[in-house]
Formats: C-alpha cells, structure tokens, sequence
C-alpha cells in the first residue's frame, strides 16, 4: 500500500493505521478506563468507589426500612452544596421536607440554611391514592416540571429521589408509571445530573418495583441486621459500570457526624515499617525490648490472668506517650475511665491533666453494645478524628463475647492493619487464663501482633510475685528472661532480681 | 334539558342542595398536547350535562407556571382539582370515562 520509501518503522505506523477495528481498539475506545466521579464526601465510601458516584449518572441505593438509605442521599447532597459548590434538588415522596430536616439536623445539617442560601430546593411529592380517582390516560409531566423547575432554580447538579417507588403505592397504572420512570432516568442523564435514587429491598430482589432494570449504572446496597440483639450495618457495591470498586461488605457506622463507610478491608499489607523506636513508659521494659522499647506503628499484646498488671503496662504506656506531647486514645471495655485513673493514681500515674490538655481520649463502651462491625467502624472512626500515635484497647478479651473466635479475629486484623497504616503504635491487653496458659482464642490473635508480653503470678511462700517476660518481639533481639515486677506507689517496677529460672545478668542483656 | 334527563344518571339539579352548589374546578395541563386539549373537551362537555350553569374552570398551564406544580402538589398531567365545595379533589387522566369524574368528584351521591 505504502509507497517504496516506507521505513520499517513506518511500515509498522501503515499496519497500524490500516487495521483499527481490532477487537481490542473496539474495547478501548467504548470502554474509558474511568468514568467520571461526583464525591460523596461521606467517609469512606468515596474510598470504596474510588472516587465517588458516577458522575452525571443515577446511582440506585437501595435497602430495607430503616437502612440509612436517606440519610446517605442527603449527605450527598448536603456536601454536594457545602464541599464541592453543587447545589442539589431534594425530590422527597415519603417524609414531608420538614420531616427530613428534622432527621438529619442531627446529624449537623441545616437543610433551611441551605434552601435560603440557594444551595438547595427541596420539594415534597405527596401522592394519597384515596384522595385520587383516576380517568384515562396520563403521564407524569406535572413530576417532569416540577423537577426541572427545581434544579433550574438552584442550578443543581446533583438530585434525590428519595423514594421514587412510593409512587407505585399512590397511583394504580403501573404501566404508566414504568414507562414514565424510564423516561425519567433517561432525562436525568440527559441532563447529565448526578442522581441518587432510593429504593425499598424487594423479597428475592433489589428493590420491591424491579427499579435495578432501569438505573443499572451503579447500584449500593445497605443493610441493617441485627444478630443477638446487636445491630450492625453494612455497605455493599453492587454494581458499578465503567469502574473499579470495592466488593466486599463494608460496615458502616451513622453517628454524630454522619454517615462514615469502614473501608478497612481494602487494606493490603503494603504499610511501611518505622525503625523509630518509642518508649514503653517503663524503663527496665524498654531495656527488655532491646533498650529501645517498642516499634513505633507496632502492635503490642499484653496478655495475663486477672490482677497481673496488664492495665498498669497500658497505663504507663499511655503516659509516656503524653509526656512526649503526643496523642493518645484508650479504649476501655470494661472499665469507666474515673475508675481506672483513680485504679492507676495508686500507682502514681496521674492520667487526668492528659485529658485535660486533650492529650488523651478514653473511649468506654461494653463490647455488648454494638456488634463487633460496629466497633471496629466506631474505633476507626475514632482513630481518624483523634488522629492518635498512640492507641490501647483494654481489654480486648470481652468482645470475644459477642462474636466467635473466627469474626473476633477478622475484626481484629482489620483494626490492626488500619492501626499499622495510620502508623499508630497500638497495645491490646488480653485476659489470660490463669497458670500462664495461652487460650485458644489468644494464640489465634497474637500471630498478628508485633510483640507479646506476658503477665503472670506465682505463689512463692505464702505470697503472690508477679512476674513478666516477652514471648516475642519482631523484629529485635529482646531479653528472653522473666522477671518480677512489683506494682508500688511509684508504678510498676521490675526488680532487678532474676526471675524465676533465669541466672542473675545485668538488666538488658 | 330533555337530553339530560334520558341519561341514566338522573340530573344533578334534583337534589336538594345541588342547585346552590358552585364547582370551582382547576385543569392542570402542560402545553397543548391532545391528551390535555381531550380531556379539557371531556371536562367542558361534562360540565355542561352535569353542573350547567353552576362551574367554573380554570385552565394552568404548568410549562408557563411551573412553581404552581408544586403549590398544588400536581404529579399526573392532566390532573382536575376540584377546589370547591370542599373537600379538595383530584382526578387525574384525560377525564374519558364519566363514571369516574362523576364519583371523583362527588357527584354520583349527590345525583341519586
């Protein structure tokens, strides 16, 4: 084809030019790698969907009642107006606009404020079918105009229809209303709005009106279950045209700042590993632990059977961090933090001006409060705003009694992984049997902690020792020995004395 | 009149209190397509055998006023709303089939 004077090199460019429908061309040019993205700005989830909802697309959000389906829209359009200069359109068709506003000023929004600020137009469909008699033929043009009038007058980019399917209730000619729908998501897109849509789960399906047919460009399924009386909620991405996302289940958490997604189980084990050292607060210990105490972004287990010491270790720990100026946050699972600041004065670890200077954070709850998901995006949620180095989980013993040994595990791993990546050094106690024996349970966790310490008592004439030793620490080369500890007004102090077996040898050896 | 008595819905005017009973009615349209020009025609025709003398229509047109959808919670075009007497009414659809405008709008009672 080419004239003579073609170069190989141009001969390749001909062959090139000359056969441009190969299957693989066809792929790349009606598949772009990414779409575009609008954020939710909710924690998380735009980390899972890598970046937010499809742009200038309907999402379908569906779940049953009381899933946080509305919640999740409004947050999209509430950040849309506040965080990424979209105004948005809110089409509610169950709660009335000022029902919503109440729901989620809770949450710090001020669905008004937005509406006065031109931010955000608000419009409540109410259909009551028995005050409705229907005649022939219709269409929903009157819902078409009302949309449109609303997103022009605030500029939206971005709309709620929340939930659109209440209109399968109010008016009887189903035929009607899906073609009519079908018209709608079309107009939507051909606007290019970002529209989230919610839905009702269906039995067997989606939704309960079959709406996944007509918005199939990305659909989140949330889900609200409650196993043993302790609730958990779930996130899930069903489906996402044109892009990456995360498949998994992730919980997620509605609290006082919203809706936060726990992406956690999209970590990989990628995180760096910090040569810095820091102190375990106790000076003899840090010597144990090569002289130079723990990894900073390790992760510690204290483990030892009731009395031994395990929440004074953690105290000191948490003390010493604070003396350096930095943050700490404690999670307590048993006990009020009044009684364990009171427990450690006694040993002359005065924890209250850290709480004071807002160095430390303790965080109490009973493991039976939530489930084991809940706590995990709570803890996360918790490490995020806090921003801690420094971060103790006291004990982690009791949430077994609210998961098996299996879900306990993956939860732990999930925490850990995310403790490991936000480089926060992190130290959990656990409650070991008595005699030194390691539960079942336990040596399941501490194959994912850096360092182990453990705690025990002896019985040596008529008087309880108590005594400690490092069953591993990654990483350095730690003393091997046991050694007495004593708890005194001054904190724990190990003795200088050997332990139980070992030879005398210089402390640190 | 004689047209109106051979209908099997005997007239509305023999009810007591019918005769002193104003219908203002509102139509609710966008633009002029023929199912809105239809049921305009049904709703006229309607009137005329039913409320002679006694209606008044208002037609809107929500593609000039489209704020007024969401004033009168309008959803289904074409929609009547019966504004008085009240209680408020609506009948949504092209207004084909009497029997319904005329229980939707609380007639058939007041006829028998």
């Amino acid at each position: 084809m080419q004239g003579g004077p073609a170069t190989p090199r141009g001969a390749g460019t001909a062959i090139c030019l000359a056969v441009p429908n190969t299957p693989y061309e066809e792929t790349a040019r009606v598949q772009p790698r990414e779409i575009g993205k609008a954020p939710t700005g909710i924690q998380g989830l735009d980390e899972i969907t890598h970046g937010g909802l499809p742009l200038g697309r309907p999402t379908l959000v569906c779940g049953g009642a009381g899933s946080g389906k509305t919640l999740l829209a409004t947050s999209f359009l509430v950040n849309g107006a506040q965080l990424y200069g979209e105004p948005g359109v809110l089409m509610t068709f169950e709660e009335s606009g000022g029902e919503i506003a109440g729901d989620v000023a809770s949450l710090g929004f001020d669905l008004a404020a937005l509406a006065d600020a031109g931010k955000l137009f608000v419009d409540y469909v109410r259909i009551e079918r028995s005050e409705i008699e229907e005649t022939g033929e219709y269409d929903l043009e009157g819902l078409f105009v009302r949309l449109d009038h609303a997103v022009r007058s605030v500029g939206a980019r971005r709309v709620v229809l929340d939930t659109i399917e209440s209109l399968f209730s109010g008016l009887s000619n189903s035929n009607i209303l899906r073609a009519e729908l079908r018209r709608l998501f079309r107009w939507l897109k051909e606007r290019g709005l970002t529209a989230v849509i919610t839905a009702e789960r269906g039995e067997g399906t989606l939704t309960r009106q079959g709406l996944e047919e007509y918005v199939s460009d990305a659909v989140i399924l949330l889900d609200h279950r409650v196993t043993e009386q302790v609730s958990t909620r779930r996130l899930r991405v069903v489906k996402y045209r044109g892009s990456h996302h995360g498949t998994n289940e992730y919980p997620f958490l509605i609290g006082r700042d919203g809706l936060s997604v726990l992406p956690v189980t999209s970590l990989g084990l990628s995180h760096r590993a910090s040569l810095q050292r820091i102190s375990s607060g106790i000076a003899e210990l840090d010597g144990m632990l090569g002289n130079h105490g723990y990894y900073r972004g390790s992760t510690v287990l204290v483990s030892g059977s009731a009395g031994t010491g395990k929440t004074s270790l953690a105290a000191h720990f948490a003390d010493a961090a604070c003396r350096r100026g930095e943050r700490c946050l404690y999670f307590l699972f048993e006990e009020s933090p009044h009684k364990l600041m009171r427990n450690m004065r006694s040993i002359g670890i005065d924890l209250q001006p850290w709480v004071t200077q807002g160095l430390l954070r303790f965080h109490a709850e009973r493991p039976s409060r939530a489930g084991l998901e809940t706590h995990l995006a709570m803890m996360h949620q918790l490490v995020r705003e806090f921003r801690p180095t420094v971060a103790i989980a006291d004990p982690i013993t009791n949430l077994v009694s609210i998961g098996s040994p299996n879900e306990v595990r993956a939860m732990l791993t999930r925490i850990i992984d995310f403790l490991n990546v936000s480089e926060v050094t992190s130290l959990f106690t656990s409650l070991a049997g008595t005699n030194n024996q390691v539960a079942d349970g336990e040596s399941g966790v501490s194959s994912l902690m850096d360092a182990w310490i453990v705690l025990g008592t002896d019985e040596v004439g008529g008087e309880r020792r108590r005594r400690l030793s490092i069953l591993k620490s990654r990483g350095m080369s730690h003393s091997n020995r046991i050694r007495e500890f004593e708890l005194t007004a001054s904190g724990l102090r190990l003795l200088g004395h050997p332990g139980l077996r070992s030879t005398p040898t210089a402390v640190g050896e | 009149m004689s047209a109106v008595a051979a209908r099997p819905v005997p007239a509305v005017t023999n009810s007591p209190d019918a005769g002193c009973r104003e219908f203002v009615l509102r139509l609710y349209v966008a633009g002029q397509t023929p199912r809105c020009m239809r049921a305009f025609v049904n709703l006229k025709q309607f009137c005329e055998l039913y409320l002679a003398d006694r209606y008044q229509i208002e037609m809107i047109d929500l593609l000039r006023d489209p704020a007024q959808a969401r004033r009168d919670q309008i959803l289904a075009v074409p929609t009547l709303v019966r504004r008085l007497p009240e209680p408020v009414k609506k009948i949504i659809g092209d207004l084909s089939n009497t029997q319904r405008v005329l229980s939707g709008l609380d007639l058939r009672a007041e006829a028998l």
